[in-house]
């Protein structure tokens, strides 16, 4: 498929999800009613609309994106298709200083604070990771720095939201560790994007760059690349994308993995391509999830990462076992 | 030889409950001296019902300012933390717990030879009137325990219930309100108010989608305690869509209706009050 093509056909699908995203709900309106009650005041069908239903699915295509972008990036400069937000617990650090944040009141101190700590801790677990596997490392080391990372930062987020004089904290261990997009607001979107907007550009930024590491690091410096700071900008880029959509839908995982390795062979395996490719697939899966959740199970709360999961582990399986046949 | 089994068995069972029938007979005879609970709820109702060094331990959830409406009582007594050994040290002759204390921690006690009484949640106004009664019986109480159960049902008659009064919403921390058959949901009620929830066919208490609270437009919206440091369920207490709502707003503690004591009758008497300035 020509890329063009693909970018429009990804493109027009989270435009579907999206309108279908808003259709969606437990009030039951009927979609024109629905649609006009967006477009003009009608009151508490227009509360509805646009205080519940816009900022949910505006989150979803902002997170979805992140995490596409994120994955695409990480795991371009790895050269690694195992590099995952999720996977090597960039997510769940992210969480974890969200969760300090927030318990400590910091969050509370000014609009950024929540994204900001959020930012401040997946950064510093990207940082680790990129230590520990370096780049072109092997998948076994990158994957076992993820799970102990991964492990360290679920088991400290845990401990925190235990110890919060709230009652209710403990029991969201789960939504931090899984995402969840229900009854998020304006609030979260507006607390969400400024970091995320720099990180999405950093990102953006990158596709030269790991176009020419895809010929190996020798080449790579030969055509003018500066890989330190490619590097700076990866890390940076991740830990905002990453950071600002944890903050505020919790840490879901394998978005990352999913979309790159499905679109991959749709655009020659080119990073440059595969980046604002994966932006738009990621939307699409986080869209679509999150209508499934609301579907399948109305009135739970079903959280995303459960679907995520369903989706994502065969594939990373299957990647593993493909990775298995060629070491 | 199975059917020749189940008669005995049948008749062995029959057997046991005589005797538990007995020993209950026997203990409301003879006041029990010692008394541990280990409930929030059984703690406050022997509290105002036990005789003076009657009742010798209530759990420490009576102490908390939060859910608890008798924090000063509950520190004059020792407290305890529903555990089993804990409790087996304090030697009571009988425990009050509620039907949802760890049944773990129950049948250790039972198997160590003391008498526990389990005693269901209040789901309704009747049920604080009969919890009121059950626990005067236990504690050998029985005329305080009538007096204080008829004054509340004397006091309860001035509450009427009506069709058309105005729609209140209970909604806390998850979106959670509750409905029919549930003491707050009685207690709505009794203040001449409708129930949101109950008119929704909710049983018990439930997730009412915000959406659904915006939609139904009630005219009042009872709210709860809000606790310190931060949790993602009370955000949607700070919703923007919530503060869109035209509704009058009401704080009711949670300590005010969570046990079915005869207190609650002041929460009706507030709720009233509140309906009367809608009215």
């Amino acid at each position: 498929m020509r890329f063009p093509a693909l970018v429009t056909l990804l493109a027009l699908l989270c435009a579907a999800l999206f309108v279908l995203s808003l259709l969606v709900g437990p009030a039951g309106i009927a979609p024109g009613q629905a649609l006009t009650a967006l477009l003009r005041d009608e009151g508490a069908l227009t509360m509805v609309m646009r205080e519940i239903r816009l900022p949910r699915a505006i989150l979803a295509v902002m997170v979805g994106a992140s995490l596409g972008l994120s994955g695409a990036a990480m795991q371009g400069y790895l050269r690694n298709p195992l590099a995952e937000p999720g996977l090597i617990g960039v997510s769940a650090s992210a969480a974890l200083g969200a969760v300090i944040a927030l318990q400590t009141g910091f969050a509370a101190t000014f609009a950024l604070a929540l994204p900001l700590s959020a930012l401040a801790a997946a950064g510093l677990a990207v940082l680790l990771i990129l230590m520990l596997a370096g780049p072109g490392g092997s998948a076994l080391a990158l994957i076992l720095a993820g799970v102990a990372i991964s492990a360290l930062a679920g088991a400290l987020t845990s401990l925190v939201l235990n110890l919060s004089p709230n009652p209710f904290a403990a029991n969201e261990i789960v939504f931090w560790m899984m995402g969840s997009l229900a009854d998020r607001s304006f609030a979260h979107v507006l607390t969400a994007l400024p970091v995320m907007a720099l990180g999405w550009v950093l990102l953006a930024s990158l596709g030269r760059g790991l176009d020419g590491l895809s010929l190996g690091e020798d080449a790579a410096a030969s055509m003018g690349i500066n890989l330190r700071v490619l590097r700076l900008r990866l890390v940076i880029g991740v830990a905002c994308v990453v950071g600002a959509a944890t903050a505020v839908a919790g840490a879901v995982g394998f978005v990352g993995l999913v979309v790159p390795h499905v679109l991959r062979p749709l655009v020659g395996a080119r990073p440059s391509r595969l980046l604002p490719a994966a932006a738009l697939g990621g939307a699409a899966l986080v869209l679509a999830a999150d209508l499934s959740v609301r579907l399948v199970l109305p009135d739970r709360d079903l959280k995303l990462g459960v679907l995520m999961a369903m989706v994502g582990a065969p594939v990373f399986l299957h990647l593993i076992w493909r990775l298995r046949r060629t070491e | 030889m199975v059917t020749g089994l189940r008669p005995l068995m049948v008749g062995l069972l029959a057997g046991l409950c005589l005797m538990s029938v007995a020993a209950n007979v026997a203990g409301a005879q003879s006041a029990p001296e010692r008394v541990v609970s280990i409930n929030l709820c059984t703690d406050q109702l022997a509290m105002l019902l036990a005789a003076p060094g009657q009742l010798v331990s209530v759990s420490d959830l009576a102490r908390d300012p939060r859910a608890s409406a008798m924090v000063a009582e509950a520190g004059r007594y020792p407290a305890n933390h529903a555990g089993a050994e804990e409790i087996y040290l304090l030697q009571p002759d009988l425990v009050l717990a509620g039907s949802y204390s760890d049944p773990a921690t129950l049948s250790m006690l039972e198997r160590l030879g003391i008498r526990v009484e389990r005693f269901e949640p209040a789901y309704g106004l009747d049920a604080v009137e009969a919890g009121i009664r059950h626990m005067g019986a236990l504690l050998g109480q029985g005329s305080r325990a009538d007096a204080m159960a008829d004054d509340f049902a004397a006091r309860r008659k001035a509450f009427v219930t009506r069709a058309g009064g105005p729609l209140a919403a209970s909604y806390s921390a998850n979106g959670y309100t509750t409905g029919a058959g549930s003491l707050s949901g009685e207690v709505i009620l009794a203040a001449g108010l409708r129930n949101l929830a109950q008119e929704r066919g909710m049983q018990g208490g439930g997730v009412l989608p915000l959406e659904l609270l915006l939609l139904s437009d009630p005219d009042l919206l009872i709210g709860g305690d809000t606790y310190p440091g931060a949790s993602r369920a009370e955000e949607i207490l700070h919703h923007p869509a919530l503060s869109a709502l035209r509704a009058q707003r009401v704080q009711i503690a949670d300590r005010d209706w969570l046990c079915g004591l005869p207190h609650v009758l002041d929460v009706v008497a507030r709720l009233a009050a509140e309906r009367q300035d809608l009215e």
